[in-house]
This record gives structure tokens, sequence and C-alpha cells, in this order.
């Protein structure tokens, strides 16, 4: 029940983008893969959704190699929401959420009952039930990535891989959409999301994986991985820690280590 | 994954009625499409007893009235069905494919080249050898066109560079077409090459129709067959892949089947412009702007629009006889200015 990089190396036109990863992933857990700007997050996960052909090492799926699994199969078992993805045309929401079921259809026949069954059971988690005959244009930003993720929890896959699923979205949406996430691998999927809050990332994960420069450089439970040295080095963040009144505990990125103060350069900007 | 469903869906978002919609348009418009084969084979310049001429055709007697029907009437009505089914469908292929609405059969450079390959037999004097040496000549441009086409995108090209070398062909199987115009010994020879690129159904016997239909209904099938991983493209190619969708096969079969059957349409009856843009516009406010559920209506609405443009030229009666691609072009082009406009603003 795992999904597992053996000593992974990418290139991309001849630049080596990840090297010597070696992670192997659960189901049932919300791993958050974090890591500054250009480390490689994306690239990981259309390694682990099999977009992306490592150079050297392997990928697998409960032992078996991805690259010789069925596109179907793979498709079945491996759902993926990338960011940027929007809607070409103007579908309606139960159309977007509709073709999560794609993989499990047959050429040229319609939605069967138990798609039907598994598009309501992704409208109803996701609470767009309200939406489905709303065209995608129409819908505001939080409307629209509840309808993306539906579609691919319309999937119903071992496990989800999602692309920075809570940028752009204001902060009760980003809550929102962490606790699906968190609800998605509470049902026995294996959920990975590339985070860039660090915050949320703490707070709703079970595990993190921070990658720097293509490298995995800590990995383990949020206070584990998430150190104050390791924030220095990756991030160049330091951090304020604390409870919250629940108890849980948070890490919030505060400042920049090694600038001290935002001090005034001294230019006068004419008024 | 399999969580308990939390709230029943409730019965007013249950079930789209979609289905029933899309089946009861496609219903309509093949019978409209029967309708418009019909009313062609009966309508022409001169008064003509079809009936009869259909009787003559079945006991075998080789009337006048029967080798009318048989070698002009028929052609020329089966020729419209056929070529605007293809406009269609690919107007609705290309625009799902390429996620842009003003996208056109015409998009990747094919018609360009089946135009150059018409003309260059023209020009080398073939055409007068024997009948089938034009379309001929267009296929075999297509067939380059789509050569040229199917090695980049298996190649792994990205969709704009399919559109880029689609422009890139367009232009030069135009500048060639000119340049052959440019170099035509005779004007009068210049003049029907200009003629036959306005494109029309006239004159067109039943070898026409046995050339082009079964390239046609290959080509047909082909782009018909890519319907779902349409449906997945509108969410990038990214997320179509995870869909379990085959890129590079969708990129060729849309490449090959879109040569088939506009190549071939092209080669048998010239250049008919603006259906295949303006049919799926009309076809989504039917059947939803899913692009797999647009391509048939869209197919069956050129065939209707072609039938009834190829009609009203008989209709009107002018002499010479209006072109087929002149009267398409002239209700075409005010549509997509009004759609220029509407969209402006918003998404397009």
């Amino acid at each position: 029940m795992s999904l597992a990089l053996h000593e992974v190396r990418v290139t991309l036109g001849g630049r080596t983008i990840l090297s010597d990863i070696h992670l192997t992933l659960e189901r049932g857990r919300l791993i958050g893969l974090v890591g500054p700007n250009g480390a490689g997050k994306t690239s990981l996960l259309r390694v682990l959704a099999a977009l992306v052909a490592p150079a050297r090492g392997r990928v697998t799926l409960d032992g078996r190699a991805l690259a010789d699994l069925h596109r179907d199969e793979r498709a079945r078992r491996i759902a993926a929401l990338f960011q940027g993805a929007g809607v070409g045309w103007p579908m309606t929401v139960r159309e977007v959420v509709a073709l999560g079921r794609l993989p499990h259809r047959h050429a040229f026949a319609g939605l069967s009952d138990a798609d039907q069954a598994a598009v309501a059971r992704a409208m109803a988690r996701t609470d767009v039930g309200h939406l489905a005959g709303r065209t995608e244009p129409t819908l505001s930003s939080g409307e629209r990535m509840r309808a993306l993720l539906a579609r691919a929890l319309a999937v119903e896959a071992e496990w989800l891989l999602a692309d920075e699923p809570v940028t752009a979205l204001d902060p009760a949406h980003q809550l929102d959409a962490m606790a699906m996430l968190r609800a998605a691998s509470r049902d026995g999927a294996g959920v990975v999301a590339v985070l860039h809050d660090l915050a949320l990332a703490a707070r709703f994960c079970d595990r993190i994986v921070v990658l720097s420069g293509g490298r995995l450089v800590a990995d383990g439970q949020p206070e584990e991985a998430l150190t104050d040295s390791l924030l220095a080095r990756v991030f160049g963040v330091t951090a304020e820690r604390g409870a919250a009144a629940d108890g849980t505990r948070y890490i919030l990125p505060w400042a920049r280590s090694g600038a001290t103060k935002e001090k005034s350069d001294g230019v006068i900007f004419p008024g | 994954m399999n969580a308990p469903v939390r709230a029943i869906a409730d019965p007013i978002s249950r079930r789209p009625d979609t289905p029933r919609v899309h089946r009861a348009v496609v219903a309509v418009l093949g019978v409209a499409v029967l309708a418009l084969t019909f009313a062609s084979v009966a309508i022409g310049y001169a008064p003509f007893d079809v009936p009869a001429a259909f009787a003559d055709i079945v006991a075998g007697r080789t009337t006048l009235p029967a080798m009318v029907l048989w070698e002009l009437r028929i052609p020329r009505a089966l020729l419209g069905g056929l070529v605007g089914f293809s406009l269609g469908l690919t107007g609705a292929a290309m625009q799902g494919y390429l996620r842009n609405p003003l996208a056109d059969p015409g998009v990747l450079g094919i018609s360009s080249a089946a135009a150059l390959g018409a003309v260059l037999v023209f020009y080398g004097g073939l055409s007068a050898g024997f009948s089938l040496a034009l379309p001929l000549g267009g296929i075999a441009g297509a067939g380059v066109a789509a050569l040229l086409l199917n090695a980049l995108a298996a190649r792994g090209t990205s969709t704009l560079g399919l559109i880029l070398a689609g422009v890139a062909l367009s232009s030069l199987a135009g500048a060639l077409t000119a340049l052959a115009l440019n170099l035509s010994p005779n004007p009068y020879a210049a003049l029907e090459i200009v003629f036959w690129l306005m494109g029309s159904l006239s004159d067109r016997s039943m070898d026409h129709v046995l050339l082009c239909l079964p390239l046609m209904v290959l080509g047909w099938g082909l782009m018909l067959s890519t319907g779902s991983a349409l449906d997945a493209l509108t969410l990038g190619e990214d997320t179509a892949a995870s869909l379990g969708v085959n890129l590079v096969s969708v990129r060729l079969r849309l490449v090959t089947g879109a040569a088939l059957a506009v190549g071939s349409g092209v080669a048998v009856s010239g250049a008919i412009g603006f259906v295949g843009l303006v049919v799926p516009h009309l076809m989504r406010p039917l059947v939803g702007a899913r692009p797999g559920a647009v391509l048939l209506p869209s197919g069956l609405a050129g065939a209707v629009l072609v039938l009834a443009a190829d009609i009203g030229v008989r209709l009107l009666a002018t002499r010479p006889e209006l072109k087929l691609g002149v009267v398409t072009a002239l209700v075409g082009a005010p549509f997509l200015i009004v759609l220029l406009l509407r969209n402006r603003g918003g998404r397009a």
C-alpha cells in the first residue's frame, strides 16, 4: 500500500531537477511537500503522477513499477489536481466533476449508476451540490477550487496528488481546502499536496517532506521536519512557535533569518 | 476512499437531462439532413420528375432523367451532406482540442495544402486528362500536410507548436497557390483556378462521392473517437494525462482525421469557409459546452448548413451561379463579427 521513489533522478532539458530522491509514502495520511521556489516540488509530484519519467531510479506503486502499469489502471489509482488548470469551456460543475469518472468508463459509454453515485459523493464532500448547474466562468476562486477538487475526488483513487491546492484562496477557503484534503486521507487515500504556506502545512499535514535544490532535506512529522535550523537553512526564515487555544501546536514563519531589522536605506521618496 | 455519502444528492441535481437533450438535438438534425438531401435532389434548374427518374434507375433504363438524377442531382446532394458533416465535425474537434473558439477546420493548414495540391494538378494540365485528377491532387496535398503535422505531433510538440506549424503551413500553401496563379500561362486557366477555389458542388459525379466517402468516414471515426479525451483536455494536458488520456494518440487521431475528412472535402468541392467555424457555436447553446458532446451535432448541423446553402445557390439562380464558398462566407463573416463583439471583454 505504498507509493515509492527509489534513487530517482529527474532531468529536464539537460538540467538536473531532482536527484537521489528516496521516499516511501503510505496511504491514509496527508503528506505536505514543501520547499522554496524551484526546489523541484512540482516535478516530484509530476513524477509520482507518471507525467515525467525519471532519468534514473524507479517509481513503484505497491511494489510494481509505475511505468509498467496500464494507463487506465494508473489513472484509476492515482488522481492528480494541478495548479492553474482552469476549465477551457463553460461546462457545468457537474460535467467537470464527472470528468473524474473517465478512467472508469468504457469508450463511448455514458455514466453508469456507480459513476453517478461517485460524482454525487465527491460533490457532497466538497459541498458543491448547489453549484451543479452553474458554468465554470461564473464561479468564484473558492468555488472553482472546490469543483476541481471534487473532480479529483470523483476518481476515488487510492492516491490524490495536489499541486498548490490552496494558492490564491482566502484564509477561510484555505482552511476548508486543507480540511477536505485531510478528510480524504482519513477515508484511506494517500494525499500528497505541494504547499507554500508552512503554517498550514504544519497544522494539517501528518508528515512533511522538505525539498531544497532538487534534494530531499527533511522528512517527518511537522515539528520534527521543520526545525529552526532547517527553516533558516532552506527557507531563510525564523519562525514563531506556540500552542493555539485548542492545544494544537503552530509554526509561523516570522522574519527573514540574517536580516535582523527592516531598516531604512535612507532613500527619500518624493511625496 | 469510499466514504459513506453524507448527504444523499438532492433530487433536483440528481441526474441531468443533458443526454436526453443531446439525443433529441441529434435526432432533429438527422431528420433535417435527410429532408434537405431529398430537397436537394428534387430542386434544380430544370423542372424534373424525380419519382419517374428514380423508377427508371431502379428498372435499369438509361433515360435522360435517370442520368440527370444519377450523374448530377444525387452526387451533388450527397456531397453537400458529406462535405458539410466533415466541416462541422472537424471545426468542433479543432475548437475542442485547441481550446479556442476561433479555430476552424483549416487551422492546421490542411485545407490550404489540399487546395494547393488541386491547383498544382490544374496547373500541370492533368485535370484535362481525367476527371478525378483534381480531387486526387487535393487529397495528395492534404496527405503531405498530414504527414508533416503528424511527424511534429508524434514528437510530443505542444498544442501551441501545432497551431504555429499549421499557420506556417497555411501561409506556405497560400503563397505557392498564388505563385501558381502568378505564373499561369493563360488568363483563362488562372480564372478557372480562382473559381474552383471558391468552392462549389455543381457538376460533380458519383466518382467524386465514391472517392471521398471512405476517406471521410474513416476521418469521422478517428475524430469522434477522441470525444472523451477532448472533454478531459478542457482541464489542461497534465490533468488529461492523469485521467489516462494518451495525448500523442489523441493528437495523431485528430490530425489524421481532419486531414482525411477536410482534405478529401476540399479536394472534391474547393474551399467552403466558415461552416466549421460557425456551426459549433450554434450547437453549444443547445447541447452544452462539453467538447465531446458538441462533435456529432456539429457534424449534422454542418451538413444541414451546406445542403441549405447549396439549395439556396440554385434557387437564387444568378448567372453565373453563386459559388457555395462565397455564400457561406457571406453568411458566416457577419456571424464571426457578432461573436467577437459579444466576447469582447469576456472570456472567449
